[in-house]
């Protein structure tokens, strides 16, 4: 069984976020850059299962410029066998899906994860729109992965509860906090091993985008917090339903 | 033209999260000027079809077919009704459902998508929406670009709005195929509030001090019909499910009302709760950065804060 996670580079989910002067887009000046927190958690899980002897090969794939490499070389120190960059501009989520399918297209992957969504544009879309370019089942908001032989478990979390499914292979599944509970980090052995394990570059044309954004803002600054006297709890119940009527 | 509505239903049937994208569906196919026609699939009353026209849908299109387990065809059957419908937009709740077929839907329509927009768009023609990025840190105006755009809502951020017309149901033919994906097991919590749709959230961190102290939470949560949610730490540490952790890596949530007990407020936990409307923090630390957020602020030990607060609002509810 080979399983393919597809990697987001992002900035770091502590970074205090810039705009540029005219608010455009986001300045990057200083950021430090780390895998996509979904998409390190399905790593993790690939990873469990390879240790276990459930996987053959992990094979991470992200898009961008030479610039996320060092990103993909974390991947590899915490356990992936082999990384692809395809060489496009990830410019918005169907062209990141398109450029993906790409590369994902020449291999030959038993499953396909991906984070649920990327920590920076938050678009929740990529791993869906790669299934259908790819023509392939998903299944979103897995939660647990598990692999006997040649069949895998999977559950997903929906409204109120979860579902035990079974699908059909290859398929994307679309993965969120459950699938692991703590990143994998890497070993000094594995930052090592992974300057030596092959980092492949793939070219593609530029892909269409169906989507732009034109002004970035911050959100409105609340006003002071109002501040309640321990012993007066009515005064807060009194507040909410008089002041700010949400009870 | 139209305006094509995925009303979701969950036990047959429809919730506040379905009347809210309809709400708003109405008011998009007014400006668009044409109509909103709402589809949807599976086991489900005629009346409760015709619920959706208190909200202005005056078409409901329903097939039989159960395909809402299986993404790949839940998106083949909403993308086929979009095309029958020359849909200009596609809305669809922001469910773990909706969320999991809008993308597909929009390869298939070669639509522009954007995921959890907060309430009306900015523009329609050309369509742009306004949305949260890095995790909350950020709103974004963002240009749906396609000539067709499908687009999921975050609930609670547009509210109902009634135009009660009457309602005709049209029955479309069952053709589904055999599913990819099947469900071999299934457990829901029967008569939980969700969530992810919940209009009041009660949260509890590390303040809580141990997974034996969430009782008095609970008691909040009942007297105020509000659903329940954690912290990371709290759901890490394993003194909650993982499916109640609210911020950054869990659920991002969207209630008139939040109340954070015993939470600091690491800007993880905010990007999950910055679309509140009214933020409640109870903390010991009253430098704790939650009070930087937070509407209503009480200093003090939840131990002894939490019990009376419960009696003030049980009072409240009792005299209404």
């Amino acid at each position: 069984m080979n399983i393919l996670v597809c990697i987001s580079n992002v900035p770091d989910t502590t970074t205090r976020i810039k705009f540029t002067a005219d608010n455009s887009a986001v300045d990057y000046t200083g950021v430090q850059w780390i895998i996509n927190p979904w998409d390190e958690l399905a790593l993790t899980r690939a990873i469990e299962l390879k240790e276990a002897g459930k996987v053959d090969k992990i094979t991470v794939v992200s898009v961008g410029n030479a610039a996320i490499e060092a990103t993909l070389r974390k991947a590899l120190a915490a356990g992936a066998d082999e990384a692809i960059r395809v060489d496009a501009r990830a410019a918005d989520s169907y062209a990141t899906a398109s450029h993906l399918a790409t590369a994902i297209k020449q291999l030959d992957a038993d499953l396909i994860l991906c984070g649920i969504e990327s920590s920076d544009y938050n678009g929740s879309s990529v791993g869906g729109m790669l299934a259908e370019i790819l023509d392939m089942p998903s299944v979103s908001s897995v939660s647990s992965l598990e692999i006997e032989g040649e069949s895998v478990k999977i559950a997903r979390e929906i409204e109120g509860g979860r579902q035990q499914v079974e699908t059909s292979l290859p398929a994307v599944l679309v993965v969120q906090k459950g699938i692991a509970i703590n990143p994998r980090i890497p070993s000094m052995r594995g930052i090592m091993t992974a300057r030596t394990k092959p980092l492949k570059v793939v070219a593609d044309a530029p892909a269409d985008t169906r989507t732009s954004i034109s002004t970035y803002e911050f959100p409105p600054q609340k006003s002071s917090c109002k501040m309640i006297d321990a012993e007066n709890p009515e005064q807060l119940v009194d507040l909410l339903h008089n002041e700010a009527r949400v009870v | 033209m139209s305006v094509l509505i995925y009303a979701e239903h969950r036990d047959q049937k429809f919730n506040k999260a379905v009347y809210e994208l309809v709400s708003l569906g109405y008011r998009l196919a007014n400006e668009l000027n044409t109509q909103a026609i709402a589809f949807t699939s599976g086991d489900i009353a005629d009346d409760e079809l015709k619920s959706l026209g208190r909200f202005g849908c005056k078409t409901i299109l329903h097939t039989s077919a159960n395909v809402y387990d299986d993404e790949k065809q839940l998106a083949e059957t909403i993308s086929a009704a979009a095309l029958e419908n020359n849909a200009k937009v596609v809305l669809m709740p922001h469910s773990f459902r909706g969320r999991a077929v809008a993308p597909r839907i929009a390869v298939r329509l070669k639509a522009s998508l954007a995921q959890s927009i907060n309430g009306y768009p900015a523009s329609v023609q050309p369509m742009v929406v306004n949305k949260r990025a890095f995790s909350g840190k950020a709103l974004v105006k963002e240009n749906l670009d396609g000539d067709i755009s499908v687009i999921t809502l975050t609930p609670n951020t547009f509210g109902l709005h009634e135009n009660a017309v009457g309602a005709v149901v049209q029955a479309l033919p069952d053709n589904a195929g055999a599913p990819a994906t099947r469900v071999l097991q299934q457990e829901v919590q029967k008569g939980k509030i969700l969530l992810s749709e919940a209009d009041i959230v009660v949260s509890g961190g590390r303040g809580m001090r141990s997974a034996d102290n969430w009782q008095p939470l609970e008691e909040l949560a009942d007297i105020l019909g509000a659903a329940t949610a954690c912290s990371r730490p709290v759901s890490d540490e394993g003194w909650r499910p993982h499916h109640e952790h609210v911020g950054q890596t869990g659920k991002v949530v969207s209630p008139s009302l939040y109340f954070a007990l015993g939470i600091s407020g690491a800007i993880q936990h905010l990007a999950g709760i910055s679309g509140s409307k009214v933020i409640v923090a109870v903390n010991k630390d009253p430098e704790a950065p939650i009070f930087t957020v937070a509407d209503y602020g009480i200093v003090g030990d939840l131990q002894s804060v939490l019990p009376r607060l419960n009696e003030a609002f049980r009072k409240h509810k009792s005299g209404n």
